[in-house]
Order: C-alpha cells, then sequence, then structure tokens
C-alpha cells in the first residue's frame, strides 16, 4: 500500500467476511491438537486485519468494495465507513476475548467441536452486516447470524437450550421476513436497493411508512425491544458461557445496528413531522419499558446468568433513546445523542461480554449458578470478582467507563432538545441497575459457612473476562479516537 | 388491474394466513409451516411488484435473485428449525413450546 496514494490496490475489507468463512469451514474439518494451532494463527491474522483496516479508514476515510468486481445491486459491496469500523473492532475485541476464553472452556464441554465452525460462521455474518452497503446483503447478513446464533445456544444440548433456541429461531425468522417485506415495498417503489441511494430518491408517503414500520418491527423483534423480549433471558441464560457472552454483546447489538442507520439515512427523507417524531418517541418509550421492566426482572431472578440476561433487556433499553434524541433533532442534540448512543452500545458489549465470561468463571468455581451459592465468594475469588465489578460499573454508568460517558452525552442531548422526561429515565435506569448489580456483590460478601471447597477457574478464563471489562472501562477513557472516526455525519 | 398486482395482493394475502398460522398455533410443525407461507408470500409480492419488462428487453433480474436467495435461506432455516424440532421431541416428548401448550 502506498502512502498517500489514491486507493490501495489491496484493501482489508473482503478480509472481515472471508478470514472467518475460510476459519469456519477449515475448524470443520480439522480435529483437535491442528484446530488449536490454526486458531491462534487465524485470531493474529484477524486482528492484523482489523488493525489495518482501522488505520486505512481513520488516514483515508471510508472504503468501497465491490466484491469480485461485480456492479451493485446484483454485486454485494461492502461499504467500510467510520461506524462500520468502530463497530468492526469493537466486535473484534469480544470475539478475541471469547475465543480464549472458549479455547479452555469447551475443553470439558460436549460441544467443543461444533463451537468452532459456528463461531466463525457468526463473526463472518456480523462483520456482513457492519460492511453491508444494501438492504438486501443485510437481510442476509442477518440470516446468517441468526442460524448461527440459533445453532450455538442449542450447542449445550439440554431440553431447556433446545427449547430456548426454537423459540429463538422462530422470532427470527419472523423479523427477518417482516425485514424482506419492507424492503421489496421499498424495492417497488424506488427500484433500488442501495441505502444511500434510497436516502435521495425516497418519496415520503404511504408505501415508505409501511415499509419502514415493517422493517422496524421485524428488527425491534430480532433485537428483542420491550415487550418482544421474551425470547431472549432463556436464550442467553441457557447457552453455554461463552455463547451466552457472544449472544448477548453482539448478536443484539447487530439488528440494533441495522435499525440505527436505517432511520438516520432514510428518516430525514420521509419529511420532518408529527408522525415521524411520534414514531421515534414511542421507541424510546419502548425502551423505557425495557429498561424498567428489565432490571426489575434482573433483580429478581435466582440464577446468576439470568440475572445478567435480564440486564440486557434492560440494557437495550438504552439503545433505543437513540430514536427520539438522534432522529429529527437539530444538528447539536443529534451529535450528542449520535455519540451518547455509540458509547453505550459498543461499551455495554464489551461489558456485558466481560460479565457473562465472569459470571461463567463464578459459577464454574462454586459448582452452582444460584446466586444465594454466592455467599462468601468474595474470599476466594477476588479476580472473577473483580472483572464482574467493572463490568458492573461500565452497566451501572459509573465513572470512568463507558456507560457513564454514554450517558453523560445522552442527558447534554436529552437537554440540548428539551426532551427533559429523558433526563427521568436516564436516572431511573441507573438507579434500578445499581440495585440489580449490587444485589449479586451482597450476597458475595456475606459470610458463608457451608461452604469451604471452591475450584479455581483456569487462568486463561479469568483474563479473558478481565481484558474486556478493563476495555469498557478503557473505552470511556479513550473515546475521543472512536467518536471522531464514527461521527454522525460519516453515520448517514 | 395487471397480474403482477394480483401477485402482490395474493402474496400480502398469504402473509397475513402465515402470521395468523405463526401466532395462533403451539405445535412446532404447523409454526414452521407457517412461517414457509409467510416467506412464500414475501417472494410473491417481491416478485409481483417488479416493473412489468419494457417491450422486447428483458425483465429486472434484481427481484429474482432477491427471491432465489430468499428461498434458499428460507429452506436452511427450515431444515435447522426441523432439526431442533426433531431433537426437543425426542428429549422432551412434546410437540410445542412449553409455554404454549400450557395455555
Amino acid at each position: 500500500m502506498s502512502v498517500g496514494g489514491p486507493v490501495p490496490m489491496i484493501d482489508p475489507t473482503p478480509l472481515m467476511v472471508a478470514l472467518p468463512l475460510i476459519w469456519a469451514v477449515s475448524s470443520l474439518i480439522l480435529s483437535r491438537p491442528w484446530r488449536d494451532r490454526l486458531l491462534w494463527l487465524w485470531l493474529a491474522a484477524m486482528i492484523g486485519a482489523v488493525a489495518w483496516l482501522w488505520r486505512t479508514v481513520a488516514a483515508a476515510g471510508a472504503l468501497e468494495h465491490q466484491v469480485g468486481g461485480w456492479d451493485a445491486p446484483l454485486g454485494i459491496l461492502l461499504r467500510a465507513d467510520g461506524p462500520a469500523v468502530a463497530f468492526i473492532v469493537v466486535s473484534a475485541l469480544v470475539a478475541t476475548g471469547t475465543a480464549v476464553f472458549a479455547s479452555r472452556y469447551l475443553r470439558d464441554e460436549p460441544g467443543d467441536r461444533h463451537f468452532w465452525p459456528l463461531f466463525g460462521f457468526l463473526w463472518g455474518g456480523l462483520n456482513a452486516i457492519w460492511l453491508a452497503g444494501d438492504l438486501f446483503n443485510l437481510y442476509v447478513g442477518l440470516e446468517l447470524v441468526s442460524l448461527s446464533a440459533v445453532g450455538l445456544t442449542a450447542l449445550a444440548g439440554s431440553a431447556e437450550a433446545l427449547a430456548a433456541a426454537l423459540r429463538y429461531l422462530l422470532a427470527a425468522l419472523m423479523g427477518s421476513l417482516a425485514w424482506l417485506l419492507g424492503v421489496a415495498l421499498l424495492y417497488a417503489g424506488h427500484g433500488t436497493l442501495d441505502a444511500a441511494l434510497l436516502a435521495s430518491t425516497l418519496q415520503p408517503g404511504a408505501t415508505a411508512a409501511i415499509a419502514l414500520a415493517l422493517m422496524t418491527a421485524g428488527l425491534a423483534l430480532k433485537t428483542a425491544l420491550f415487550p418482544l423480549h421474551g425470547w431472549l433471558p432463556p436464550a442467553h441464560g441457557g447457552a453455554l458461557t461463552p455463547v451466552s457472552a457472544l449472544l448477548s454483546a453482539l448478536v443484539v447489538m447487530a439488528s440494533f445496528y441495522v435499525l440505527a442507520r436505517v432511520w438516520l439515512q432514510l428518516g430525514p427523507a420521509l419529511g420532518a413531522g408529527a408522525p415521524l417524531a411520534g414514531a421515534m418517541q414511542l421507541l424510546g418509550w419502548l425502551g423505557a419499558g425495557a429498561l424498567c421492566w428489565g432490571s426489575w426482572q434482573a433483580l429478581r431472578q435466582r440464577r446468576l446468568k439470568l440475572v445478567v440476561a435480564w440486564s440486557t433487556v434492560a440494557q437495550i433499553g438504552y439503545f433505543f433513546l437513540l430514536f427520539p434524541l438522534v432522529v429529527g433533532q437539530s444538528a447539536d442534540a443529534a451529535e450528542l445523542g449520535w455519540q451518547g448512543s455509540l458509547l453505550m452500545v459498543l461499551g455495554h458489549a464489551l461489558a456485558k461480554a466481560a460479565m457473562f465470561l465472569a459470571a461463567g468463571n463464578l459459577a464454574l468455581a462454586i459448582g452452582s449458578d444460584d446466586v444465594d451459592a454466592l455467599a462468601g465468594v468474595s474470599h476466594f475469588l477476588p479476580r472473577s470478582l473483580f472483572s464482574f465489578g467493572l463490568a458492573g460499573v461500565s452497566l451501572m454508568g459509573l465513572p470512568p467507563s463507558a456507560g457513564f460517558t454514554g450517558k453523560w452525552l445522552l442527558m447534554q442531548s436529552a437537554l440540548a432538545s428539551g426532551q427533559w422526561w429523558w433526563l427521568v429515565v436516564l436516572v431511573l435506569g441507573s438507579v434500578l441497575s445499581v440495585a440489580y448489580i449490587f444485589r449479586i456483590f451482597q450476597k458475595s460478601f456475606i459470610e458463608g459457612p457451608e461452604r469451604d471447597w471452591f475450584v479455581h477457574p483456569p487462568l486463561r478464563q479469568d483474563l479473558a473476562a478481565l481484558v474486556l471489562a478493563l476495555a469498557s472501562i478503557a473505552l470511556g477513557l479513550g473515546a475521543m479516537p472512536l467518536l471522531a472516526l464514527a461521527g454522525l455525519d460519516a453515520a448517514r | 388491474m395487471t397480474l403482477g398486482e394480483v401477485y402482490a395482493l395474493a402474496g400480502i394475502g398469504l402473509c397475513g394466513l402465515g402470521l395468523f398460522g405463526w401466532l395462533a398455533n403451539s405445535n412446532l410443525l404447523r409454526r414452521i409451516i407457517a412461517f414457509n407461507i409467510t416467506g412464500t408470500g414475501t417472494f410473491l409480492l417481491l416478485v409481483g411488484l417488479a416493473p412489468p419488462p419494457p417491450a422486447g428487453g428483458a425483465a429486472d433480474p434484481v427481484p429474482q435473485a432477491l427471491v432465489l436467495t430468499g428461498i434458499v435461506v428460507a429452506v436452511a432455516a427450515t431444515a435447522l428449525a426441523l432439526a431442533l424440532a426433531r431433537r426437543w421431541y425426542q428429549v422432551s416428548g412434546r410437540v410445542g413450546l412449553p409455554e404454549d401448550e400450557a395455555e
């Protein structure tokens, strides 16, 4: 790559999808010793490619790549802009941490053989979503992610896991079809699937409104927005630990990312007016409902992983504050709201992955997933509990975490756009999350007389959780480069 | 009314039928079939709403390509759903999910 050249001849964009797919296929063929060796080589290649893409886009701006040289609309367009790169970097962090954890954790689990191919397909599908330049490839990406996520959910093999996987699959399939139906209507009306082109040619009217409503409903179902969240807690709470981390951190983020980009690109073209503002307020209020109901349920759960899974339902509520705060608001308020949402979403991915991995370590150590069984664990497992706590700091929104910076920016945005009621929602959500996270701590500091043995989780698993938790704190401290790269202008 | 519009209306009808079946049934096999009916309706709508080919020209290939891809995805998803439902039946002896059957 020549420095300062117009467009580099070899660009790293297609590697984001190709490398995970290569791993998915080769891990299916190879068995134990060779697969483990290839895993490290492949992870190093992925990290290298992601770093390369980041540097290229930060230096030269967004990249566009036509796979195989085929033009849109029949070809596949990959568009690596600022927000896409931010999501690629964070999902690479989460996926690498989870892979390190899983490489040790799965040795004793029956799902070992099938985890790795599905992991590869999931990562490839996620990167395809971050990079997709048109609505139909988003559909393919969403389906790839859903199908591998369902397979991963079922890996635990128990009856509960199978029921959770089926429930998840039925919800995800209907969500995808609703999306596709919306895409069909948009294509019929405008003759293009290119998101950027649609934004400039979209004609406001009943067809566009119905199409966007269908797409939004489908994606809300896939993101598990309250009150469509029923499938999430059993699926995320009952899966194997590394799977829970991937599902809660990344998969939920994928359908939200699509929804956010669709509204940011197409929302303004619908024309500002009462219906648009009303729809955005409705999405925000559903988010507020998720925040309250999810936190309340998290507070009541007896199993540790279900507490974390319900906390995901609650945190998804924060994501949806993006819509009333950004779409159709003044430039200042929208920029603040976008930056805040970006930090909330990306910070949640890192913190939630860390929290699930730490919860898995705790459950492994005490041989039980019961919150009450945590009594006295603080004496023996400071490392696992520390990771859990750091992740909790970010979810509660205490400084200096990404959760704090994100909420701070969202509050600024709510003030700038004169929507004081979202301030109340943000404060209420923080108080509720403090309640359910401190409940876990309270249990772990109780002196437990009856339990006197603990298994120490493998060092590799503790480190994976710790590094991800530290990353969620670091994101709050060092948010500027990321926000500079992924500004609101780049997302539109 | 053109032939395309008839197809599109039939597609909408199938979608509604499928959605109803998906919501109203507890039997997993029926729900999977309902999903397929909704999918077929969506594909019919996609093709039906495509602009008609100009005189002597070729039809717009994009809707056909989309529907073909959509069918492949739907077949894969159906296979996965059937495999899971079969395993669920073997493990639990039930044909529906617990909370649906309790109603």
